[in-house]
């Protein structure tokens, strides 16, 4: 304890090529936005898949869409929501220093993760039980029978749920990617890690999240809000 | 090097907590109550038959609140640098270009 004012050199977490720790901060969340570029380039590649067909196959996508639980799917878009608050939450924790308090927000994070996946896999086993899953045993019987005065083709109703899986799974693995990346993220700010100098993994796990995030805002319009209109 | 030999560069000033970094609770609660409105809201809307245009409500919502992710939960709008803002803004229009010339190209040739 000296009477000087801060006597702080540098945070031993600074790396000998950076002038300071917001430089060094800087470089990294820029590095982060670009590896989410590729990103969104990589989503963005179905997503123009799934803008086609469905422009195509407009009947087949909206009975689709019908078929998947717009329940499960809300419920999933505010437990998502909620992650998101608490990441947010959590970086402030590591902004200011207060090691428990992040160690439970990103423990809440990691919860709403599990608790999206598990609503996930429910999603998907209603589906498996309905002959949805593409390939041998894919049916849209059930789907003609339900929309008589509507022209189904079970080929292109398969596209669709083909883009439904390939999508939802695809996010789902972002998802478990990120339940990995917030478990060492969670043991470290156990250990003591991050500081209020220190906090960039904090952050930039926080903009994975939030990307993902951003995924499913788009996933849940485009796949489950089609065409919800009572048919007359 | 030379500037991190100097001692009268203000590192240490540089390493405070910077606490005009750190935004108040009220905002992400108030981002957080907001987008979780929009979700009830684009979930009711569907119901209602506005034509071609529930579409474009839909996706309005979703993009309003995709960018109140990227501008709050993100930090772009209150502690990126330019260098972020450029690269977000790249991002969009590379999805864009992505997305529109295809679509140009599919939408304007005869498929049987």
């Amino acid at each position: 304890m000296s009477d000087s004012p801060i006597v702080l050199e540098h945070s031993t977490e600074l790396r000998h090529h950076f002038a300071d720790m917001d430089q060094q901060r800087d470089a990294a969340s820029l590095g982060m936005w670009l590896f989410l570029g590729t990103e969104v380039m990589f989503f963005g590649g179905m997503f123009c898949a799934y803008l086609i067909y469905r422009l195509w196959y407009y009947n087949e996508f909206a009975a689709g869409s019908r078929s998947i639980s717009l329940l499960l799917g809300t419920i999933n878009t505010v437990v998502l929501i909620c992650s998101s608050l608490t990441v947010a939450l959590g970086v402030r924790a590591a902004q200011m220093g207060k090691r428990k308090l992040l160690v439970i927000l990103l423990l809440l994070t990691m919860l709403f993760g599990l608790a999206f996946l598990g609503i996930k896999g429910i999603e998907w086993y209603q589906k498996y039980e309905e002959h949805h899953i593409p390939g041998s045993t894919f049916s849209a019987e059930n789907l003609i029978q339900e929309y008589p005065g509507i022209h189904i083709d079970p080929q292109h109703e398969q596209i669709y749920f083909s883009l439904y899986f390939a999508l939802t799974g695809l996010h789902a693995l972002h998802m478990v990617i990120g339940l990995g990346i917030f478990t060492v993220l969670t043991f470290y700010a156990w250990k003591g890690k991050y500081s209020p100098e220190y906090y960039t993994p904090v952050e930039i796990g926080g903009l994975y999240w939030h990307f993902v995030d951003i995924v499913w805002i788009y996933l849940f319009p485009l796949l489950y809000l089609i065409d919800r209109k009572p048919i007359h | 090097m030379s500037e991190r030999a100097m001692p009268e560069r203000t590192t240490s000033e540089r390493n405070k907590p910077e606490h005009e970094h750190i935004l108040p609770v009220s905002l992400y609660v108030t981002i957080w109550i907001t987008l979780m409105v929009l979700t009830v809201v684009t979930a009711g809307v569907s119901f209602i038959n506005l034509g071609p245009l529930n579409t474009v409500v839909a996706l309005s919502i979703a993009s309003f609140k995709a960018i109140l992710v990227v501008l709050f939960f993100m930090h772009v709008k209150y502690m990126s640098d330019r260098l972020t803002k450029m690269v977000v803004v790249a991002v969009i229009f590379w999805l864009f270009l992505l997305l529109g010339l295809s679509l140009m190209d599919y939408g304007t040739r005869h498929f049987t």
